[in-house]
């Protein structure tokens, strides 16, 4: 979700050769690990950032898929062969994903890749994964308008997560004034917009709207909590919907529990504020403020359960988190594995044809589907943060909410559709009943 | 006779029978409300506060508030509902009984946001008048702030009773608020309800104002309006006042952020990539202290920035003496060759970093005496930014001292201005250069004590400080400690009277742009330094 920063666009004058350098040296590090591989393994690439600014929210992830291999492995692997992972650090360099991912499938021969973060990530690698035709599983929320073919998407689409938050609030809290707040890129952009056209479409007035977009790494934030303060002044019930990413949640939060806004004045839901991000602070002044997310560690139910033990004996720490990246991998992985066992093949064509229609059970009691937009099934649920940093569910859908690729709220998109079981297509205008292509 | 007498024996059964229904009759309202916060159904809950407060029972108080601190314990199974003390004592919620012990299926009972305002609006009602003052004006603003109609009985007895001022006046704004919202007070009373919200004049004020709605009388309305003209103007003024503080805030920040590097880059003239990594690594230190306060002297937590500090200051300090001496000292007077050495030392620093602590954040806690706000007028004023303002000054007033009344800060006056003859007067150059990069780095990890109570504790903190420090020092003046101070406020005011206009991502971009025209017009930034350093 994140791209660059404004400090390291003025820095990377000199930073690229020491970048190109340290990640070379990683790489050689990772590449010698790999060479002693035999044969009789398939291979599975992780292409998640272990240095730079998305170091503090890859890394995780990274782990959970070394831990899903271990575990199959345990289970005697994959068509009778053990997996064998494949990490190389793209050190949140989005250029380097693409190089990263050109390596992973041609040198290492990586029968799919889990991997990135950020849209812009993701998108830095699309051509490479077409161009080579193979898989990428990608695991976060994101801001929609896309259906590619090589490209599972684990995370939540924008009716996963922020269409059904605002309902909420609408509904529970009774909010009639809206303050979008978000980093300024491509997917709280992308995400505002849809939700803008939403609220209008269900009568709020534009003066009650306030958007609000800030640098990444954001840390001073008083002026724009004193403004959202005065903005819900107005006599209506206000809400704060975040897109806020990365570090900056962390100073913003901490303003809004000393300038004193509680969330039983103005609730504030963050789309992308979990359990990591909440292990860097108190959260004792933001109890009641939301989180919209597709998984809460704190969900009861006995796979979760289990998952979080063997979780914690894995990487031998007893407080290790976890969170909705690492349960979209996890569904992401068992649906590759099931696919693979279907047609007794890692091929990537046979796999991505066998893929829709796979179902693997989420960690919070239901049966995910990956549907033929290469989106899947997912429960929504709104948490609120406890005082202990984890969430209290307080709401969830009462189904599975089927992710959809193109949104319904842009004029631009409602007409499209992904489909690659029978239209082969991943932007079919169902009106003109035409296939955009990939042109577009 | 056998007659009555069978009268008596049928009244006496009666009477048995009444007894043996009243029983669990006893089980009145307040009792069946309080079984129902064991319905775990935010529905049921909030009916359940409804009637617990409005019951006029003695134990009201007592479990809305352990409601409000979670420590209303409710067992699903057997539909009991217990209070637990802070004193770790339990009593069964509807009797008040105590219990030996809360069963283990019970758990605490859940709120959500709109709970947690009945629960607000029940507490204010049930604690007008509370013996405690400091609680009496609470519970006078949170019925102000939910101004239900119900509670306008108990505000007007508070009202008459009461004796202290300030509490009186919030009453008085209390009775006014749920005045107006009551669709049967009259015009007049609606009218002086307009006025006493009025003379409050706070943010607070105007949403109540703005929010009454169309069908009042139009004298009501008109009032109102001309109100909410008044405060406006009024929170305009202030909200200048407010920008004004942000900016000082702001530009101590940026000034803490600077002043390591204002010497070993405005004073050494080395371009120090690695400062920021010093700023972490200082951040760092109070995590350390932290952790080891909180696992071993939990009672010490409110000094731990205290302790932190000078600690913060040996590591980066030393850290820093460290890097000159063995990496600086043989680039001095290559500056490019310096900028690359220092970025790659950055990203090493960074990543051991990562290594030791993990790349998540850590989380570095307030200090009591640095949460929270206080009000000034009309605006909000942070105790952590307020304390770090202070601290930032306090660190710049010593640092200006050391320079000018130590010898060693004579020594390193001397060395950078002329570093040969400083030389041959005796100075040991090469001794004074560790020192002052040391003095450098270690007050950029005094100020990563300041910042970790902002910012997170990440090891990419100090990458996010290092342009901006760059750009007050070259801003204020390259060598000229008083240039970073003045540099650091007029970026900081400057910033934070453009966010409010432009957004705080055109903000930063316009004064990026401004430096770069600045810079142009004065290379040497507003404070040149004149003599012969300049042309060395």
């Amino acid at each position: 979700m994140l791209t660059k920063s404004t400090h390291d666009i003025a820095a990377s004058f000199s930073r690229r050769g020491v970048l190109a350098a340290t990640a070379g040296l990683m790489l050689g590090l990772a590449s010698f690990t790999g060479a002693k591989a035999a044969d009789d393994t398939i291979k599975v690439g992780v292409l998640h950032s272990l240095s730079g600014t998305m170091a503090i929210s890859e890394t995780t992830l990274k782990d959970t898929i070394l831990f899903l291999i271990d575990e199959q492995n345990k289970k005697g692997g994959v068509l009778g062969k053990k997996l064998e992972a494949v990490v190389v650090d793209p050190a949140s360099n989005w250029p380097l994903f693409a190089e990263k991912a050109r390596e992973l499938i041609t040198k290492d021969k990586v029968s799919v890749v889990f991997g990135c973060w950020t849209s812009v990530s993701r998108k830095s690698v699309l051509p490479v994964f077409k161009e080579l035709n193979n898989i990428l599983f990608y695991p976060v929320q994101y801001e929609g308008e896309e259906s590619e073919r090589n490209v599972f998407y684990t995370g939540a689409a924008p009716n996963q997560q922020a269409i059904p938050a605002v309902d909420y609030l609408m509904k529970e809290e009774k909010v009639k004034r809206w303050v979008l707040a978000g980093t300024d890129y491509v997917y709280p952009r992308t995400t505002n917009k849809i939700l803008e056209a939403y609220l209008k479409s269900k009568g709020v007035a534009q003066e009650d709207i306030m958007i609000n977009y800030t640098p990444f790494g954001h840390s001073d934030w008083q002026t724009i909590v004193a403004d959202i303060k005065k903005f819900g002044s107005a006599g209506k019930k206000t809400a704060v919907v975040s897109t806020i990413n990365g570090d900056a949640n962390v100073p913003f939060y901490k303003e809004l529990g000393n300038q004193g806004i509680k969330a039983k004045d103005i609730p504030v839901v963050a789309f992308s504020v979990g359990e990591e991000e909440l292990a860097g602070i108190d959260t004792k002044p933001l109890v009641g403020h939301l989180a919209a997310w597709n998984y809460f560690e704190s969900i009861k139910n006995p796979a979760n359960e289990k998952f979080i033990k063997d979780w914690q004996t894995y990487t031998k720490n007893p407080k290790r988190v976890t969170n909705d990246p690492m349960e979209a991998h996890v569904i992401g992985f068992n649906m590759w594995v099931k696919a693979v066992e279907k047609v007794k093949s890692t091929d990537p064509d046979k796999v991505i044809d066998a893929l829709p229609g796979i179902e693997a059970p989420n960690l919070t009691g239901g049966v995910s589907k990956m549907l033929p937009n290469h989106h899947i099934t997912k429960p929504v649920f709104i948490g609120e943060i406890k005082g202990n940093g984890q969430f209290d569910v307080v709401w969830k859908t009462p189904s599975l909410v089927p992710g959809d690729a193109w949104s319904k709220e842009l004029d631009g998109s409602k007409d499209l559709i992904g489909d690659w079981v029978e239209k082969k297509c991943g932007n079919f205008n169902v009106k003109t009943n035409k296939c955009l292509g990939s042109g577009s | 006779m056998p007659a009555k007498l069978s009268a008596r024996l049928c009244s006496l059964l009666l009477a048995l029978l009444l007894v043996a229904f009243a029983l669990p009759a006893f089980a009145g309202p307040f009792e069946d409300a309080v079984a129902k916060f064991a319905n775990d159904e935010f529905s049921d809950t909030e009916e359940a506060i409804g009637v617990i407060a409005s019951s006029g029972n003695p134990l009201a108080f007592s479990i809305i508030s352990a409601l409000q601190d979670g420590r209303l314990m409710a067992d699903p199974d057997s539909k009991k509902v217990y209070v637990t003390g802070t004193d770790g004592k339990s009593v069964d919620a509807a009797t008040g009984q105590p219990v030996a012990s809360v069963p283990d299926s019970a758990s605490a009972v859940r709120l959500n946001n709109r709970l947690r305002r009945s629960v607000d609006a029940a507490l204010g009602s049930l604690t007008l008048q509370s013996p405690d003052l400091a609680t009496r004006l609470q519970a006078a603003q949170s019925v102000f702030k939910s101004h239900e109609e119900t509670a306008l009985d108990a505000v007007e007895s508070a009202l008459a009773k009461e004796t202290n001022r300030s509490v009186k006046s919030a009453l008085g704004e209390a009775r006014a608020a749920i005045l107006l919202y009551k669709s049967d007070a009259t015009e007049v009373q609606k009218l002086e309800a307009v006025a006493t919200i009025k003379a409050r004049g706070d943010q607070e004020a105007l949403a109540l104002l703005t929010g009454i709605g169309g069908d009042q009388p139009a004298s009501v309305t008109k009032a109102a309006a001309s109100a909410i003209g008044s405060i406006q103007s009024s929170l305009a003024v202030w909200s200048t006042v407010q920008n004004a503080w942000y900016g000082l805030s702001l530009g101590s920040v940026l000034l803490l952020a600077a002043i390591g590097l204002a010497i070993t880059f405005g004073v050494m003239g080395v371009i120090n990539m690695a400062h920021g990594e010093m700023v972490m690594i200082g951040a760092y230190t109070t995590f350390v202290v932290q952790e080891v306060i909180r696992t071993r002297y939990p009672g010490l937590f409110d000094y731990s920035l205290l302790i932190a500090v000078p600690l913060a200051f040996l590591v980066a300090g030393a850290i820093g003496v460290l890097i000159e001496r063995s990496i600086i000292r043989f680039l001095y007077g290559r500056p490019l060759e310096t900028l690359l050495a220092t970025w790659g030392l950055s990203l090493v620093l960074q990543q051991a970093v990562r290594t030791v602590f993990g790349p998540t954040n850590r989380e570095v806690g307030n200090p009591s005496w640095m949460s929270g706000a206080f009000e000034l007028g009309q605006i909000t004023i942070t105790y952590n930014r307020l304390w770090i303002l202070v601290f930032t000054l306090a660190v710049f007033a010593i640092l200006l001292a050391m320079l000018r009344y130590t010898a060693l800060g004579l020594e390193m006056r001397a060395v950078t201005q002329n570093r040969r003859m400083a030389a041959s007067m005796g100075i040991a150059t090469s001794r004074v250069d560790a020192l002052t990069f040391g003095l450098g780095s270690g007050i950029a990890g005094i100020a990563g004590v300041a910042l970790s109570q902002i910012d997170n504790v990440s090891p990419n903190l100090g990458q996010s400080y290092i342009i901006d420090s760059f750009m007050v020092v070259v801003f204020g003046g390259v060598g000229n400690l008083w240039g970073t101070l003045v540099g650091a406020f007029t970026l900081g005011i400057a910033n934070k009277f453009l966010e409010p206009v432009a957004g705080a991502v055109l903000g930063k971009i316009a004064i990026l742009v401004l430096i770069i025209l600045f810079i142009q017009k004065r290379p040497r930034g507003l404070f040149a330094l004149k003599g012969r350093a300049v042309e060395a």
